[in-house]
């Protein structure tokens, strides 16, 4: 993602994707994802120009970004590994998998490793407590998950 | 004395008409359906315990302390979001709620600091009233761990803590106090309108938030204090709270600042102002305030406050100070020697709308019973003169027809000339609230006012018309309605004289009127004019709310009567939500009309040629009344300039700054050889006057104003006046000192005698305030109770008259010298000439006045924005720096007034209205170019000012 996006070209797009969507009933949070998916997150500077399409005031659109843990503030890393931290999981090693993909990549929780390869973060519940622990990588998900399958996903997203 | 006591019933009232019965811990309770159940438990005298509702916002039901218990019904539901219904059978104190409610509190209060002894909020704290309420005793789980409240926690510094915000002037943000009831959210939305809070993140990580995670300061915040007023703990807390302490008793008085009249609770610990509380059982703001009443007082203790009486021989002199008895034993005799020297009509006196109804009742009384003469005018003349005059022609009345509650009943709103959220904000919160319910909105102004389109309120329609057209677009609107049979023809023909109204829909009728034939005069295009008076038309309830843009130009009368056939014409007189409203600009200046502040109308808008009229007074005064009409403030000044006026009176008006044309104004004053200023500081008027006298503020006096509703609301002293005298008693002393034999002992024998002798006011008395609150004039037998809407069955003049409005353009025209038009305006946070809100912490939000100008015009001068330009008209030219926006069409630029060194009215010219003399202060030929610096008349006036405000140093006791 271009870190040095410029405000005018952000502009254009964050009006495009407005007129777009604004139609639909409730149209804040399917502009938000529209704005993540081009951007890879939902920029300060989108926030007073999605306000200013909707009408609303900036705070209302700071509070539902911030509300959802799926928007970010900035571009996360080429893949995104998301560790269940939920009850299940973790009743099934899931802090122990969590410790081991930390150490592994160097990096904590919502953090991106140097080399911007990889984003980790906790997610709480993926709806897969049958087949805990889980995770989802780029959106994939994936169950009983061990130490070596998590070694393995990890050597896939650092190549 | 004690603190004025105020019920929070929870939630807001229901207005339904059915009522429901239920019992509530073995009471019988009737309310009107709809009501919570929370409500219903506080009027009967049961407190349900409550954190997150209070009855200024709608309920939200988080706090999860106000559960209850219903027989028959399953769970513990929230008392606040229930709604009352027949027959249920409500427990609000049982063993399982108690337990419920004390693990709540435990909760709540492992999070919060335990510092309450030296808490800003000890003693007005809801949270630790509510721990008290529920019998809280021991928090078990203890304050480790995650918390908020600590700067620094075991592993070094807490990242969740966040320190306090001091941004705002005056009050603090201290988030480790905050429990995230969001009343402050709550009350930023549906309060005041302006949406600048949110609660950032979710859960343990929920915060306030202004803006996008900003200070205060730095977000949309108007400081308007609904939040620090909502707030249940000391998270938000006024600064004065925080250094003085909690007060310790309360008085009710009435705001000074605008004419919406706002009541407040003045918290007072001893003769010291802690702070100023919008009342809730106020009917103009119904507990509501801006960031001038609510927080914008701090100018009655300011250091250039003067307090001692002043003269001296020549303006060129430095003052001298006196005792009162010298200041006003001279003032007495210049008087006097002026008057024997060049006549009794050579000295007059101006009227304030910034005083009490009491002090503009005796100042004109002076003049009259004691001067002799008519030559008694007021700063109305500079702003709604116009709409006496053309209300008084059109329904008999010289005021609005409606009163602020009206709004709620609209559908569809005109506003023209006016900007209700800078200058009237708590109504324009009002009208805001209203619009977010779904009534529509037509702004008619050249500049895109924030009214045009601010969260949650777009306006269906905005005409930005050229500066000086406005009679032009009215009468186009009714041309729509006319020709496209949209008139309301019962009301008409019932209501208003039917051939009038013929001659007058032939008259707009007329193609030359039609929108599509104005367009290229108004700029205004034909299709949304069209379509706006269809709406107005069609819409439900339309109403029509004015400001001085439509006053303030030289066809100012015709602009409102051509509004006041609007609203006849489309029936929208006598009943709420409908009518003609004029935003009256200062506290009072509906008071000072009404008590006889013009030279040809004595109180009551009785004319002075009128013989029982006068008789009235002569007999009660003793003395014999002039039948002409005096002098007018610019005839006064001509006079002078002539040589024939040489003394002038003026109470608490500073014409030097207000009034057009300063340069004539200057020479007036100049010419003059007795100029009397009462005020609180040295203004710009003080510049020429010969004595000083020093005024009282509306904290240091017993009085009533009346508000743009007509509404007169009690002014109430809450501390000793720091110069000795409230104003009134200062008129009464000059009075005596030049032989009149007047003894009033408290303003409400003032009160008394206009009740006596005005029959609009013959019911009221201070007694009678006390007892109802406030009431709307007129008051009197017919209408006992005030009269909130007027002309429900009649006019009062009998058949509402249609006036033809033919629109004739203004002599000030561009050209090629002058080819941008400008207009001026208000900003929210500074009031008027600015003499008080400059000395108060309001300057933070605007510091100077600043040229509104659009990107194009800017271009092609070159000027960027902040530049210094030079803004120069025929009359003169001044400097100030440049906002380049495009809220101002192209060839239109617009400032503000509030600074004296901007001298704005050295570029308005001497055009006026031709009904009223109200100055064009809305439409001045200018041009501008880049500049470097202050004018030479700015810096001329500046060293002129500085002299002439030199008080010699006290003389020695011995000497």
């Amino acid at each position: 993602m271009d870190r040095h996006l410029e405000k005018s070209d952000l502009a254009t797009s964050i009006a495009a994707i407005v007129s777009e969507l604004k139609h639909l009933e409730g149209p804040l949070l399917p502009i938000l994802h529209a704005v993540q998916q081009t951007f890879g997150h939902v920029p300060d500077d989108a926030v007073p120009m999605i306000a200013t399409g909707l009408n609303l005031s900036r705070a209302e659109v700071h509070g539902v970004v911030t509300f959802y843990h799926d928007y970010r503030s900035h571009p996360a890393g080429r893949h995104v590994l998301k560790l269940c931290r939920a009850e299940a999981c973790q009743a099934m090693g899931g802090d122990r998998l969590g410790e081991q993909a930390r150490a592994r990549l160097g990096i904590d929780f919502h953090e991106t490793t140097a080399d911007g390869a990889v984003t980790l973060e906790p997610v709480f519940c993926l709806g897969l407590c049958s087949t805990a622990p889980a995770a989802m990588l780029d959106g994939a998900v994936h169950g009983r998950l061990d130490a070596s399958a998590l070694d393995s996903l990890l050597a896939e997203v650092a190549a | 004395m004690l603190l004025v006591p105020e019920t929070d019933f929870g939630t807001p009232a229901s207005r339904a008409e059915t009522l429901v019965t239920l019992t509530i811990d073995g009471r019988e309770i009737t309310v009107p359906e709809g009501t919570s159940i929370m409500r219903a438990s506080m009027e009967a005298g049961i407190q349900v315990p409550k954190l997150c509702a209070t009855d200024m916002v709608d309920a939200f039901g988080s706090c999860r302390l106000c559960l209850i218990e219903i027989e028959g019904r399953n769970g513990t539901p929230a008392s606040c979001t229930t709604p009352v219904a027949p027959g249920l059978i409500v427990h609000t104190q049982t063993t399982r709620l108690k337990d419920i409610r004390k693990g709540v509190m435990e909760l709540y209060i492992s999070d919060h600091p335990l510092d309450c002894l030296t808490c800003a909020a000890n003693g007005d704290c809801e949270l630790q009233d509510m721990a008290g309420a529920v019998g809280l005793r021991d928090v078990r789980y203890g304050y480790e761990g995650d918390n908020h409240v600590k700067a620094r926690d075991s592993d070094g510094l807490n990242a969740r803590w966040m320190p306090k915000d001091e941004s705002n002037p005056y009050f603090t943000y201290d988030p480790s106090k905050c429990i995230v009831c969001s009343r402050c959210v709550r009350a930023c939305e549906e309060v005041q309108g302006t949406f600048a809070l949110t609660i950032e993140g979710r859960g343990f990580d929920s915060r306030v938030s202004p803006g996008q995670h900003e200070d205060f300061l730095s977000s949309e915040c108007v400081s308007c204090g609904a939040c620090v007023q909502a707030c249940p703990t000391a998270t938000l807390t006024e600064k004065s709270v925080i250094s003085i302490g909690q007060p310790e008793h309360s008085v009710v008085t009435t705001c000074a600042y605008c004419g919406v009249g706002c009541s407040f609770k003045a918290e007072m610990r001893g003769e010291e102002l802690v702070r100023m509380v919008p009342w809730k059982d106020g009917q103009a703001n119904r507990g509501h305030s801006c960031v001038k009443g609510r927080f914008a007082y701090g100018y009655s203790t300011h250091k250039e406050r003067i307090l001692n009486p002043m003269i001296r021989e020549k303006v060129t002199d430095p003052w001298r100070e006196v005792s009162w008895d010298e200041a006003l034993a001279h003032t007495a005799a210049e008087f006097r020697r002026i008057q024997y020297q060049y006549g009794r009509e050579s000295i007059g006196g101006i009227t304030s709308s910034r005083c009490t109804n009491e002090e503009t009742y005796l100042v004109q009384k002076l003049i009259r019973a004691g001067f002799g003469n008519n030559n008694v005018d007021t700063c109305a003349r500079v702003c709604h003169s116009p709409t006496g005059y053309g209300l008084g022609q059109a329904f008999g009345t010289s005021a609005g027809t409606q009163n602020f509650d009206s709004v709620e009943n609209t559908d569809v709103v005109i506003v023209i000339g006016a900007n209700p959220t800078d200058g009237h904000p708590v109504f324009g919160s009002r009208l805001k609230k209203r619009l977010r319910q779904g009534a529509k909105l037509i702004v008619i102004d050249p500049r895109r006012i924030d009214l045009v389109r601010t969260p949650h309120v777009e306006a269906a329609y905005h005409l930005p018309l050229r500066p000086g057209t406005n009679v032009a677009v009215v009468t186009a609107l009714a041309h729509v309605i006319v020709t496209e049979g949209l008139c309301d023809e019962a009301f008409i023909r019932t209501r208003c004289d039917w051939s009038e109204f013929e001659d007058w829909a032939g008259f707009v009728a007329e193609e030359r009127h039609s929108p599509e034939a104005t367009e290229a005069l108004t700029g205004v295009p034909a299709e949304a004019l069209r379509g706006a008076a269809r709406l107005f038309a069609t819409g439900g309830n339309g109403s029509i709310y004015y400001g001085l843009g439509v006053t303030e130009h030289s066809q100012g009368s015709t602009t409102v009567m051509a509004i006041a056939n609007l609203a006849m014409a489309t029936g929208n007189i006598g009943r709420p939500g409908v009518g003609v409203n004029p935003l009256r600009g200062q506290n009072n200046v509906q008071g000072s009309c009404d008590m006889g502040s013009f030279p040809h109308e004595l109180p009551g808008y009785r004319h002075v040629s009128d013989d029982a009229t006068r008789d009235i007074f002569e007999k009660l005064w003793g003395v014999t009344l002039s039948d002409e009409p005096g002098l007018r403030i610019p005839n006064m000044l001509d006079a002078a300039v002539d040589g024939s006026f040489k003394g002038l009176y003026i109470q608490g008006e500073d014409i030097l700054q207000s009034d057009p044309d300063t340069k004539h104004v200057a020479a007036g004053l100049a010419a003059m050889e007795c100029v009397v200023v009462q005020d609180l500081f040295l203004n710009e008027t003080a510049n020429y006057a010969h004595v000083f006298l020093p005024g009282s503020t509306f904290l240091e006096k017993d009085g009533t104003f009346t508000n743009a509703e007509r509404r007169i609301n009690r002014v109430r002293r809450v501390m000793t006046p720091r110069n000795g005298y409230a104003d009134w008693e200062v008129t009464q002393n000059l009075a005596r000192a030049m032989g009149l034999g007047w003894d009033y002992t408290h303003p409400s024998e003032i009160m008394d005698e206009i009740a006596a002798t005005t029959p609009s006011f013959a019911k009221v008395s201070y007694a009678y305030l006390d007892e109802k609150g406030s009431v709307q004039w007129p008051c009197n037998e017919q209408a006992p109770e005030g009269s909130p809407i007027m002309h429900i069955d009649g006019f009062v003049r009998g058949k509402g008259k249609f006036i033809r409005t033919e629109y004739v353009a203004t002599d000030e025209k561009t050209g090629p010298r002058f080819p941008l038009l400008l207009t001026t305006g208000r900003i929210l946070s500074q009031y008027n000439v600015g003499a008080q809100t400059r000395r108060t912490e309001n300057v933070i939000w605007h510091e100077e006045d600043r040229l509104e100008i659009h990107p194009h015009d800017a271009e092609l001068r070159g000027v960027r924005d902040g530049d210094w330009v030079r803004l120069a008209s025929r009359s003169g030219d001044t400097t100030l720096r440049a906002l380049i926006t495009d809220r101002v069409a192209t060839g239109v630029v617009y400032t503000t007034f509030h600074h004296p060194t901007t001298q704005a009215n050295v570029i308005t010219t001497d055009f006026s209205d031709w009904a009223t003399n109200c100055p064009e202060y809305k439409v001045t030929a200018v041009q501008i170019s880049p500049s470097n610096g202050p004018s030479e008349w700015q810096t001329e006036y500046e060293d002129q000012a500085r002299q002439s405000r030199r008080i010699a140093a006290k003389l020695e006791a011995a000497e």
